[in-house]
């Protein structure tokens, strides 16, 4: 609060040491194609999201009939959907999201902390290395890292030959048949490195006086760990928690692409792609966008206020 | 401070290293089977690339997907980038609440899950701009709008650092407003503007969701549509072969920008930090 009345106060363009004129039509000016392409292109379709969802049915032709007018808008259809969600045929799979996304943050923790760790705080002379190849996946498509499972997973494929010379299970299992450990495995496959990166980021700026301090002061490193090191981390922990979360819950082609489409296990996303591409019902699938937003919304929320927090600091 | 050579967490590391990259490693291998085997080596050969009727070079699909994707990249690059960077620069310099308003707005799109920006675009084009030609131009529109803010958010970051001192001394020796910007500011943003070029670029190029739902058919099929759409079909190595031409050109056009920024920094022109350390 502080830091921001300050800025007031100094002044930005406006009070510069120079006196030129704030020019606030010019950078307006400068602002204006992209804000304008954001709102044609992000806030219209937003609200056309709630428009079909709240619309209506032609009664002759059976097409949606957004409503764009909230005068005008229809609880009905939507409420059925809810209905669906909660104690209905979609509970499962809404269940079923929440599970694999859950379960697959709990393995990009289990992998991606100690690798974020090490490289941010121990690895000394590697770092620089080390650092490049964690940025590597992400200028590697993600389907392409996803064919490469899906080769490696063939029934005749590297991952059974291995397993077979180690006496592990049969060595003939069909891992792309639809079990749900392929999806959740897939999925912290493909979003570890989105994982570790922020984390990283968090970890290196950690101040190292502290950890020293608690050494120093006769700490084990283990205690050190757990009650300076962890609990400092835990604001980059929630965020890039958050920053796969939000994707993973709308995922709807890592879980398809592994299991050829088993109805076995399917997500909220596949619902939504179903229902608008597939089947021609956009109003249940904008309803169900409603749905899944409103259950993201607070893991959003959390984001964008950390984000803004850490703008305010590196402002002041 | 005791420092283990070889302790667990730098096993780990590297294993997990291997784990994320080796997969790729052997999908790369793949595509230059001489058979139709997906899921074994075998001898070598450029099949897949050029021999074969179904190969990357001879099949139509898949020679238009890749035009398609390369198309699509390169134009949103084009215009994503020169839009997102004067964006930063008017939403940093013009400081009010609509533009406070406008800076969290362009967050959104990169907190908002791909597949509610597929559905939203996908209702729009079907509901209100009925006018714009579905396919390509959609797409084209759906890449700009999401990857644009990427580039506000590296800009920005840029311009934080690079504060307004040089801009000032500029318009006190008598520059326009215009000249500041062009002479000065636009010179400093050299590397970011590079980074924001790339950044465009790989995640245009990665986009599937976006890509998927505003597609119309096979002529507007991208990469990433084809190696999905090879889970049901009987693929052969020639996905993999897709594939791996995209992630080449990806790798050469990051390895290019890289060069570029790293050329612009050593020539000192997207560093103010000294001249900033005497106005300061």
């Amino acid at each position: 609060m502080a830091d921001a009345t300050t800025a007031a106060v100094t002044g930005g363009d406006a009070t510069a040491p120079g006196g030129h004129r704030s020019g606030t039509a010019f950078w307006a000016a400068l602002a204006s194609p992209g804000s304008l392409l954001l709102v044609a292109l992000f806030v219209v379709p937003a609200y056309a999201i709630l428009a079909v969802a709240f619309g209506g049915i032609d009664p002759i032709l059976r097409t949606t009939v957004p409503a764009w007018n909230p005068l005008d808008w229809d609880l009905e259809r939507f409420g059925d959907v809810v209905s669906r969600v909660f104690g209905g045929d979609l509970t499962r799979v809404f269940l079923r999201t929440g599970i694999f996304a859950g379960l697959a943050l709990v393995g990009c923790f289990v992998i991606g902390y100690p690798v974020a760790y090490y490289v941010a705080r121990k690895a000394g002379r590697n770092r620089g290395l080390l650092l490049g190849l964690l940025v590597l996946p992400f200028w590697i498509s993600y389907l392409m890292r996803m064919l490469a499972w899906v080769n490696l997973l063939q029934t005749d494929g590297f991952i059974n030959r291995i397993l077979g010379w180690l006496h592990l299970g049969s060595g003939n299992r069909n891992w792309l048949d639809g079990d749900w450990p392929t999806v959740v495995f897939g999925l912290v496959y493909g979003y570890i490195p989105f994982f570790i990166l922020p984390l990283y980021a968090a970890l290196e700026r950690l101040d190292g006086r502290l950890i020293e301090a608690s050494r120093d002061l006769g700490a084990s490193s283990a205690s050190t760990f757990l009650r300076v090191t962890l609990p400092l981390s835990i604001p980059g922990l929630m965020a890039a928690s958050v920053i796969i979360l939000l994707p993973m819950c709308g995922d709807y082609y890592t879980n398809t692409y592994l299991t050829g489409g088993s109805p076995r296990t399917e997500m909220v996303g596949n619902q939504i792609e179903f229902f608008l591409r597939g089947s021609s019902q956009p109003q249940a699938g904008a309803s169900l966008v409603i749905i899944l937003m409103a259950f993201l919304t607070i893991a959003m929320a959390y984001y964008l206020a950390s984000v803004a927090r850490s703008q305010r600091e590196s402002a002041s | 401070m005791k420092q283990r050579r070889f302790g667990p967490l730098a096993i780990v590391t590297w294993l997990y290293v291997l784990w994320s990259l080796v997969p790729v490693l052997i999908a790369v291998r793949i595509s230059f089977n001489s058979g139709k085997s997906r899921s074994a080596f075998q001898s070598t050969s450029f099949r897949w690339y050029w021999d074969d009727p179904a190969s990357v070079w001879q099949d139509d699909a898949l020679q238009t997907a890749l035009t398609n994707t390369l198309k699509l990249a390169g134009l949103t690059m084009l215009i994503a980038t020169p839009v997102g960077v004067a964006m930063a620069i008017g939403l940093q310099r013009w400081r009010g609440r609509v533009s406070r308003g406008a800076n969290n707005l362009m967050l959104l799109p990169l907190v908002t899950p791909e597949i509610v920006v597929g559905v939203a675009l996908f209702l729009v084009f079907s509901q209100i701009y009925t006018s714009v030609p579905r396919g390509f131009t959609t797409q084209l529109l759906g890449h700009i709008t999401f990857t644009m803010s990427y580039v506000v958010i590296i800009v920005r970051g840029r311009l934080m650092s690079i504060g307004t001192h040089f801009e000032e001394a500029a318009r006190d020796l008598g520059a326009t407003r215009t000249q500041a910007l062009r002479m000065v500011l636009l010179p400093q943003l050299g590397p970011a503007i590079f980074a924001s070029l790339m950044v465009v670029f790989a995640t245009s190029v990665d986009d599937f969701v976006i890509s998927s739902f505003l597609s119309t058919g096979a002529s507007t099929e991208t990469v990433p549509i084809k190696i999905y759409a090879s889970a049901r079909a009987a693929a052969t190595p020639s996905v993999n072969a897709l594939a791996t031409v995209m992630l080449v050109i990806t790798l050469a056009a990051v390895g290019v920008a890289a060069l570029v920024m790293r050329l612009l920094r050593r020539a000192g022109v997207g560093d103010g930090s000294g001249l900033s350390s005497m106005t300061g």
